[in-house]
């Protein structure tokens, strides 16, 4: 009985939501988002409504012409108990409901579906882990939950779709990490939103979100008519933009192009160019490094008695500073190979790795 | 006082005591050291006012009509630069708080009055160096500087660094000196619980200024090094890390914005008492308060970087701390409202703006509790809303509460009282732009509009027409001021002691003070609220 009444009463809240102030929630995350942020606008139009209409009030009411004698009071604890203590309970409330919402907006479904994003000035890049790269545009299931793993080559950027409200900042030298799952089919604006120097503007991309069958088709390696698709819902006769102005003519997209490699083969023969075959296996036989099969996702011990998980992250440290951690049993001798290897080959080598279960 | 030169005629007050621009350029008086900080901050305002002009005319339209990106990005960036180092931090405490504050607790000066005058120079000599990057390179980094574009970028962004690191100085000299100040030159009579509510403001600005700039400070340094020398400690190219300059920096500007806000408020509380004839409504929770936030201001600076990187942990914490500011700022709300609540209200312009002042600050700090919150905060960080959210309580706060002060003090500051109906209407004028120019704003952020967008989609244009055409109006608003204040000076009718009836030290001497502030050496009896029976028709408008 309460379930039903909360969720008539998220209902009526979503459903005021004025199309004209909030992008199409085209997630279920963004439906939450909603339902906590109509909340909150309708909380503070009942403190700002009642502030200003006291003030008002007050100057008609206690103006001098009318009112020439002022109270003598200096204060009432219970009142000012009152207006410490509701408050209180206000934002705690609101603290605990925001942390829920966002607990559902960073936690990945583990079966969610990986691809790497790379911003560079002023681009996206999207890799697939069967190689496809995409610039500008990423195409992606209905109803099936993405996980983005994100860095950037140069400066800080910043991932964001407004229409799935969520939204991360794009580092160099580490990865970050959104997820979404879209309802919506169609087209879905990208912005980049953190500044990044000239052309932060036209760092612009599309969300495309495919049906089962134009999936299946991209999947197979056939072009997707991107402009028959709908457009992004929050703005009606307007078209989502890829790219800003005067970066048209050098953008490609070849989305649907037929793959060559797909991430964890080119991993694996970068493990070979690179050189790390000289220490490490793929078949869980001891070398001179710890072996790749079966480590994604486990936790390691150190040498100085930690524990660490095998994620990207630590992956990528591994790579490029391998003596800030060294996982103990293990001489720690791999050299450094900061500045040897690009974006694009670290995320190789890490599918590679994650292949080898 | 019977120094001087010889045979030159000396007035009977602190603006003619002494004449010529050499005994302003070396005095040590409180009093003329606040006016040429106002002098000089005014002129930061009109330079950073141009460029918030600039930007808005270029946002008019998609596409770009008058700047390239790059002049653009200099724009926006010269824009917050100069509005928080130079403007909105220094304002209230340097311009007002230097002039009052020492009358309020019945001082003859500060506690180190040479250092007064240091303080000043350092600014003015930190704020040419970083607008002197203006006929050289520019900087386009935004005011935050975050690495590592701010070690990329080939702009003078090292000399601006520079001139805000100098900047800060005169920041942590003057907290100091207004420190001791209220511990040692307290008249008699005048206990901690009798302090004016300013004073108390400014005290917990100056320990907010003294504990944080430094840390400012040192960021800036590092970064100046990693720019010249490559250190490599944000560069990730050099096994830095980009995210720690954002802890560094913010640990400083969270707190910083508090040293803009507080002084504000302590305006706010003293002009709502004088003009509705009635004592502040919980003076003690008021005291508390201030220095609540202060202390709260140290640990949520964490609350810029939710999307930033750093762990679900920082996340946590920051979000439900931030949450406590919202208390003690809504009891200072409700307390002014409440000191309102039948009093006998006189609509002096103070009291216009300070009323203004409630209207947007509330709409400034509810939008605080959005943005506190962090899974609202990861759709909204970044975009508009925080532009809208920052303007609204730092101009809508702090510069709508300095104009309170403003003609509140003036005719104390020159002997004369501004003219009433040209002040209304410029009230008007800019009470009602901020809010045109801002409130769509919120909007366009909700929608996903980022910020620091030189160009923009086609479907914001309609939002930012109406915002540019706000921006106008407040420009207006500001200019008639100005006229309005020069004017008086000249035309305005003569001002006694105390033409609001006022119940602080300040009114119980000559408008205009003479040098040594007081003609007759003050003794405190009672709190500077108590408007009772005897002390309710005092002044101009009994």
């Amino acid at each position: 009985m309460i379930g039903l009444l909360v969720s008539a009463a998220q209902a009526a809240l979503v459903s005021t939501a004025q199309a004209a102030t909030v992008p199409v929630a085209a997630t279920d995350v963004a439906v939450s988002w909603d339902t906590l942020y109509w909340f909150l606008i309708y909380l503070s139009l009942f403190f700002f409504v009642g502030i200003v209409a006291a003030m008002v009030i007050f100057g008609i009411k206690y103006r001098k012409a009318v009112h020439p004698k002022p109270k003598y009071i200096h204060g009432h604890v219970g009142i000012e108990l009152a207006w410490t203590i509701i408050p209180t309970i206000l934002v705690m409330w609101i603290f605990v409901w925001g942390w829920m919402v966002y607990k559902d907006m960073v936690d990945a479904p583990l079966d969610s579906m990986e691809i790497h994003v790379i911003g560079k000035q002023w681009l996206w890049q999207f890799v697939y882990k069967n190689g496809v790269s995409t610039i500008g545009d990423v195409y992606v299931p209905v109803n099936k939950p993405v996980k983005f793993i994100m860095s950037s080559e140069d400066v800080l950027h910043a991932m964001f779709i407004p229409n799935f409200r969520v939204k991360h900042d794009v580092v160099p030298g580490m990865y970050t990490y959104l997820w979404f799952e879209a309802k919506v089919p169609g087209i879905h604006q990208i912005y980049c939103t953190e500044y990044c120097g000239t052309s932060h503007s036209g760092m612009l991309g599309r969300m495309i979100v495919l049906t089962p069958e134009q999936w299946q088709d991209f999947v197979a390696g056939k072009k997707i008519d991107v402009d028959s698709l709908p457009a992004d819902p929050t703005f009606p006769g307007y078209r989502a933009n890829r790219l800003g102005e005067g970066l048209e003519a050098t953008a490609q997209s070849t989305g649907g192009a037929a793959p060559t490699l797909t991430l964890a083969e080119k991993g694996k023969v970068l493990t070979q160019t690179k050189g790390c075959v000289a220490c490490h296996t793929g078949d869980g036989s001891k070398l001179i490094g710890p072996s790749y099969k079966g480590i994604y996702g486990t936790d390691v011990k150190l040498s100085d008695g930690k524990t660490v998980k095998v994620d990207d992250n630590y992956i990528r440290e591994s790579i490029e500073n391998p003596q800030a951690k060294i996982v103990a049993g293990y001489p720690g001798s791999m050299p450094v190979y900061k500045g040897l290897v690009t974006e694009e080959e670290i995320v190789s080598i890490t599918e590679y790795i994650k292949s080898l279960k | 006082m019977s120094h001087g030169k010889p045979g030159v005629v000396h007035g009977d007050n602190y603006f003619n005591y002494e004449p010529g621009i050499w005994s302003w350029l070396t005095t040590l008086d409180h009093k003329r050291i606040g006016l040429m900080y106002l002098f000089t901050i005014m002129c930061m305002f009109l330079l950073g006012g141009i460029f918030a002009l600039a930007i808005r005319m270029e946002l008019f339209s998609p596409g770009m009509q008058f700047l390239t990106n790059d002049q653009f990005n200099r724009f926006f960036t010269y824009h917050g630069a100069i509005m928080v180092f130079m403007v909105v931090i220094p304002l209230i405490p340097a311009a007002i708080g230097n002039f009052v504050m020492p009358m309020m607790i019945g001082a003859k000066d500060v506690a180190f009055p040479r250092w007064n005058l240091t303080s000043y120079y350092i600014y003015l000599f930190g704020a040419i160096l970083a607008a002197s990057t203006l006929f050289i390179k520019g900087v386009d980094t935004g005011w935050t500087f975050y690495a590592p574009y701010s070690i990329r970028t080939g702009t003078s962004a090292t000399l601006v660094l520079g001139g805000a690191f100098i900047m800060g100085f005169s920041s942590i000299l003057t907290g100091l000196n207004f420190i001791v100040t209220i511990h040692k030159l307290r008249c008699p009579g005048l206990t901690w619980d009798r302090l004016p509510l300013f004073v108390w403001a400014i005290y917990a600005t100056s320990v907010i200024q003294v504990l944080a700039t430094p840390v400012l400070a040192i960021t800036l340094l590092l970064l100046i090094l990693e720019r010249t020398l490559n250190i490599g400690i944000f560069d990730p190219k050099l096994g830095g890390d980009p995210v720690l300059f954002q802890h560094f920096f913010w640990f400083y500007s969270h707190p910083a914005v508090y040293i803009m806000v507080l002084p504000g408020m302590g305006i706010i509380s003293e002009v709502i008492p004088v003009f509705s004839r009635k004592p502040i409504f919980g003076y003690k929770a008021f005291a508390a308060a201030t220095f609540g936030i202060a202390l709260v201001a140290f640990v949520v600076w964490g609350h810029h970087m939710f999307v930033s990187g750093q762990s679900d942990v920082a996340n946590f914490i920051f979000s439900l701390i931030t949450m406590f500011v919202a208390i003690p700022t809504g009891v200072k709300v409700f307390g002014w409202l409440a000191t309102l609540y039948k009093g006998s209200l006189r609509f002096n312009v103070p009291l216009v703006y300070a009323l203004w002042f409630l209207f947007v600050f509330t709409i400034g700090g509810l939008t605080g509790v959005f943005l506190a919150t962090v899974s609202i905060d990861v759709h909204l960080t970044a975009t508009y809303f925080v532009v809208a959210h920052f303007h609204y309580v730092m101009v809508g706060g702090t510069l709508l509460a300095f104009l309170a002060g403003l003609h509140y003090w003036f005719p104390k500051f020159t002997g004369k009282m501004y003219h009433e109906g040209p002040a209304q209407v410029a009230a008007w004028f800019i009470g009602i732009g901020f809010n045109v120019t801002f409130f769509p704003q919120f909007i366009l952020g909700a929608l996903g509009m980022p910020r620091r967008y030189a160009d923009y989609l086609p479907q914001f244009t309609t939002l930012n027409r109406v915002s540019t055409v706000g921006s106008w109006f407040i420009g207006m608003g500001f200019v008639i001021v100005a006229i309005n204040l020069i004017r008086s000076i000249k035309t305005g009718s003569k001002a006694g002691d105390n033409p609001w009836g006022g119940l602080t030290l300040e009114w119980q001497s000559p408008s205009p003070p003479p040098m040594e502030n007081f003609l007759h050496d003050p003794v405190v009896t009672e709190g500077p609220y108590e408007y009772r029976g005897d002390k309710i028709g005092l002044g101009l408008n009994a």
